[in-house]
């Protein structure tokens, strides 16, 4: 089914199994009086259908999601976390409108074990589509409540009393929310039937709201993980092995006790360093003599043969039987992350219980991680997600906090523990590399009769294509990575909509139909023509070109409820590719923040160029070789091209999340245009011509 | 050792010699000043000194005595925000925000040596600021309305 949010595998292998343990947080011992918004259903019910290990069920969990104070303070309370997709401004606003309250009246607690609600991650952009409704229900539920205590303090029915700004109306009376809770102590509970307010009718929701810490941000007081410090607090540091895959043979210590307030740590494999100055850290690690054994391992040159061959699955092809055929194979590299912030946590032991500060998108995953590593039960451990240099899919895992944690348990004090830029190169996860082989077929007049798609080794996010073709054949086929490999924005998507959507152009070409016109004939979602229509129009698609090297591509898709269609114009100049030009639109139901929604899509396309034209990891013998930002090219100032959004506002259809899919769009949108510039139809990604 | 900072003279210790981007973050908790990637390609430590954007993960703290740093805890006056910091805000020009400080930083530098830039002053003058989010149309709004206000002003 098309729409069907598919299971990314990726995001289930990163991590231990999940364990979890019910964490029962008594608030009305912690904070005296006001209103306490909790939970009734289940959380299977609430978030289905995703991420799931088979054989767990998640618990149910008592802690409140929504408290109103006696001064009036609305606080929320959410296990997702801020990475710079903007979550604490429209959560916010999701909350504000259902509480006819304003925006700062209204305080967000994220991604924090011990005060917010358990949840899976932050991922697969199910922050809007799932937690932004959980919220307003939870606001609903106070709303109602206040309309009872006000009807009461008034002596008149709930239906005759108004709230808005604020404040409770009934007639000439008006109250603050605080001061209708009295001083008393009041719960209440969250059920399915509550009826949300729709996007039509919003006032603050749906509307454009400035990032609510940018001040702290512009003015440096922004407190990110790395720049957490605690007294008493010292500085680690991990001795690497010199590649992947090595164990260690030989270790000397000694060196160490020369540095002023220097202690080594070694537990098995692991290998670290404690400083009480940070002007002694590089002095202590470099102490370390350290002798590893390192098996052979395959470079980026054998990667996709490799990947061929260590298919867990067969690939069967199916004989096709039409008119006008095609067979093209397409490869993605592996590529970084790189969020500017590297990996970090501050961690801290107090009495055999464990603090950690750090930058996730997972803070429970964390947990569970340092209870499995350290033996202790989850109940004494809290994961503190501090505000992140972002994660991009890039910081599901909380190897850092290990580390972090294992070094302050050794030192006796908080340790902090900030990755390198070449740690974070090499140590966290790639997006995984692939190669994607495609047999499609057309009829004469342009309808696609044969679609057979595999994915080696990437993922099958948005594997399917959204064309209207019976019979499709889109398989994934797990192999063997020589890389870790885990999630990144959009996961397979990008990979498998850059192999379609060049794939569709090639099939066009064949067909003898114009790529625009080919993509409309074999669509027939309504939905998916219109983010097509649209970006062809802003881009005036279909016109002649003016100049030598000039070309325009175009792409449309599909992924984890959005739409998206993207307009390329480029110029190739003495073999070199210059994007001039990019429109996409971008379509995902009712939208909560206009202006931060361009943001985070227009963000996306820059990102994406990437990943399309520089971007790829190079590595042998279980090195890499490029772990720096001085030869991982990553998009500057100068790359960027002249981006124009458009957005396609559905207040009819919910909404879904958008941090993502925006990134698909770009490279396929640029190989098209590369073809209709020069003739040459690129395969692989980064895309250069030879 | 001696370090002149936003207008207040500081001493800090330099037995064990640090680049000016430690010195500032874990001696003297101005932690606005960003570690992004240790080689003066990111552009997340700029500060000034006399006015000129440098990488202080670059620059050694003991180079900088007897001259005046800037960093972005030094840019606000008397509560009063930097036409760049308000500029930023207008534009929205964030999402993350790790590299936030490094942009106006670099920013301030380039419009205190050319107060009305062209555009492609602009782009040569930011060239080596990373934004991984990719908020760089944002940023370079902000960057030109706050020449613009400034070329007003003058």
């Amino acid at each position: 089914m098309l729409h069907e949010f598919e299971v990314e595998r990726y995001e289930l292998r990163e991590g231990p199994a999940y364990d979890f343990t019910p964490d029962r947080r008594d608030f009305l011992k912690l904070a005296a009086t006001g209103i306490f918004v909790f939970l009734a259903l289940p959380l299977e019910a609430q978030e289905s259908g995703r991420g799931r290990r088979s054989g767990n069920s998640a618990p149910s969990d008592l802690a409140a999601w929504l408290h109103i104070a006696e001064n009036g303070r609305i606080t929320v309370y959410s296990g997702k976390a801020e990475l710079g997709q903007n979550i604490r401004t429209s959560l916010t606003q999701a909350v504000a409108e259902e509480l006819r309250a304003p925006v700062s009246q209204i305080d967000i607690v994220l991604g924090d074990t011990a005060l917010t609600p358990y949840d899976m991650g932050t991922f697969g952009s199910l922050t809007t589509p799932q937690m932004a409704p959980q919220l307003r229900r939870a606001a609903v539920a106070a709303r109602m409540m206040l309309a009872s205590l006000a009807a009461d303090l008034w002596n008149t029915k709930p239906d005759e009393i108004q709230l808005f700004e604020g404040l409770a109306h009934s007639g000439a009376q008006q109250a603050t929310y605080g001061e209708l809770t009295k001083g008393r102590k009041l719960t209440q509970t969250v059920t399915a039937d509550l009826k949300l307010t729709p996007a039509s009718a919003w006032k603050i929701a749906g509307h454009d709201l400035s990032k609510l810490n940018a001040r702290a941000i512009v003015t440096g007081k922004e407190q990110y993980v790395s720049d957490i410090h605690l007294p008493g607090m010292l500085y680690g540091r991990v001795v690497r092995p010199t590649a992947f895959r090595s164990t260690l043979t030989e270790v000397d210590t000694t060196g160490v006790q020369a540095v002023p307030g220097a202690i080594s740590v070694r537990d098995k494999d692991f290998l670290g360093v404690v400083t009480t100055e940070h002007a002694h850290l590089d002095r202590a690690a470099a102490a370390v003599r350290a002798k590893w054994n390192t098996p052979a391992q395959i470079s980026n040159a054998e990667l996709f043969a490799h990947l061929k061959e260590t298919v867990e699955t067969p690939v069967a092809w199916k004989e096709s039987k039409s008119e006008i055929k095609t067979t093209a194979a397409y490869t993605i590299p592996y590529i970084a992350h790189t969020p500017l912030e590297p990996r970090a946590a501050v961690a801290s032991w107090e009495n055999g219980k464990l603090t950690v500060f750090t930058g996730s998108q997972r803070p429970f995953g964390v947990r569970t991680e340092l209870a499995q590593a350290f033996g202790i039960p989850e109940g004494d451990i809290r994961v503190i997600i501090a505000a992140t240099g972002s994660a991009y899919g890039g910081k599901h895992t909380g190897e850092c906090a290990v580390e972090a944690a294992r070094l302050a348990k050794a030192a006796g004090k908080p340790v902090k523990l900030v990755w390198t830029r070449e740690e974070e190169f090499i140590w966290a996860y790639f997006r995984p590399a692939a190669l994607i082989e495609i047999q499609a077929g057309a009829s004469k007049d342009g309808t696609i009769t044969d679609w057979q798609f595999h994915n080696y080794n990437s993922g099958n996010a948005a594997i399917r294509s959204p064309y209207n073709i019976p019979g499709q054949v889109s398989e994934f086929h797990a192999a063997e990575s020589p890389l870790r490999q885990g999630s990144y924005r959009a996961l397979a998507a990008t990979a498998n909509h850059f192999a379609r959507e060049c794939h569709m152009d090639e099939l066009a070409l064949a067909a003898g139909m114009e790529p625009g016109a080919f993509r409309l004939k074999n669509a027939t979602d309504p939905r998916l023509r219109a983010v097509i229509e649209a970006a062809a129009e802003k881009f005036r698609w279909g016109r002649p070109k003016t100049r030598e090297g000039q070309g325009f591509g175009m792409m449309a898709g599909f992924d984890k409820g959005d739409y998206i269609a993207c307009c390329v114009e480029v110029t190739v100049i003495n073999g070199k590719i210059r994007v001039d030009r990019v429109v996409q639109s971008f379509e995902c139901g009712a939208i909560v923040n206009p202006l931060q929604l361009k943001n985070l899509v227009s963000g996306s396309v820059v990102q994406g160029l990437g990943g399309a034209l520089s971007e790829a990891i190079d590595f042998a013998g279980g090195k890499i070789l490029n772990p720096r930002l001085s030869a991982y090219k990553v998009p500057r100032f100068r790359d960027l091209p002249e981006i124009e959004i458009v957005l396609l506002d559905r207040k009819d259809l919910p909404s879904a999340g958008a941090g993502e899919t925006a990134i698909v769009g770009i490279a396929p949108a640029i190989g098209n245009a590369v073809f209709h510039a020069t003739g040459k139809r690129l395969r692989s990604l980064p895309m250069k011509l030879s | 050792m001696d370090l002149a900072i936003n207008g207040k003279k500081h001493t800090v210790a330099n037995d064990a010699p640090q680049m000016l981007l430690w010195v500032l973050r874990e001696q003297l908790s101005l932690t606005g000043t960003k570690y992004g990637c240790g080689e003066g390609q990111c552009g997340a430590c700029t500060v000034l000194v006399d006015g000129a954007p440098v990488r202080s993960c670059l620059t050694p703290a003991s180079a900088c005595a007897g001259k005046q740093i800037t960093t972005i805890e030094g840019l606000e006056q008397n509560g009063k925000l930097h036409p760049l910091q308000e500029a930023f805000l207008a534009c929205d020009a964030m999402q993350c925000g790790y590299c936030t400080a490094g942009m106006i930083i670099s920013a301030a530098g380039l419009l205190h040596k050319k107060p009305t830039p062209s555009h492609e002053e602009i782009l040569a003058g930011m060239q080596g600021n990373v934004c991984r989010c990719g908020t760089y149309p944002l940023i370079l709004d902000a960057i030109a309305k706050a020449a613009k206000g400034a070329g007003h002003a003058a």
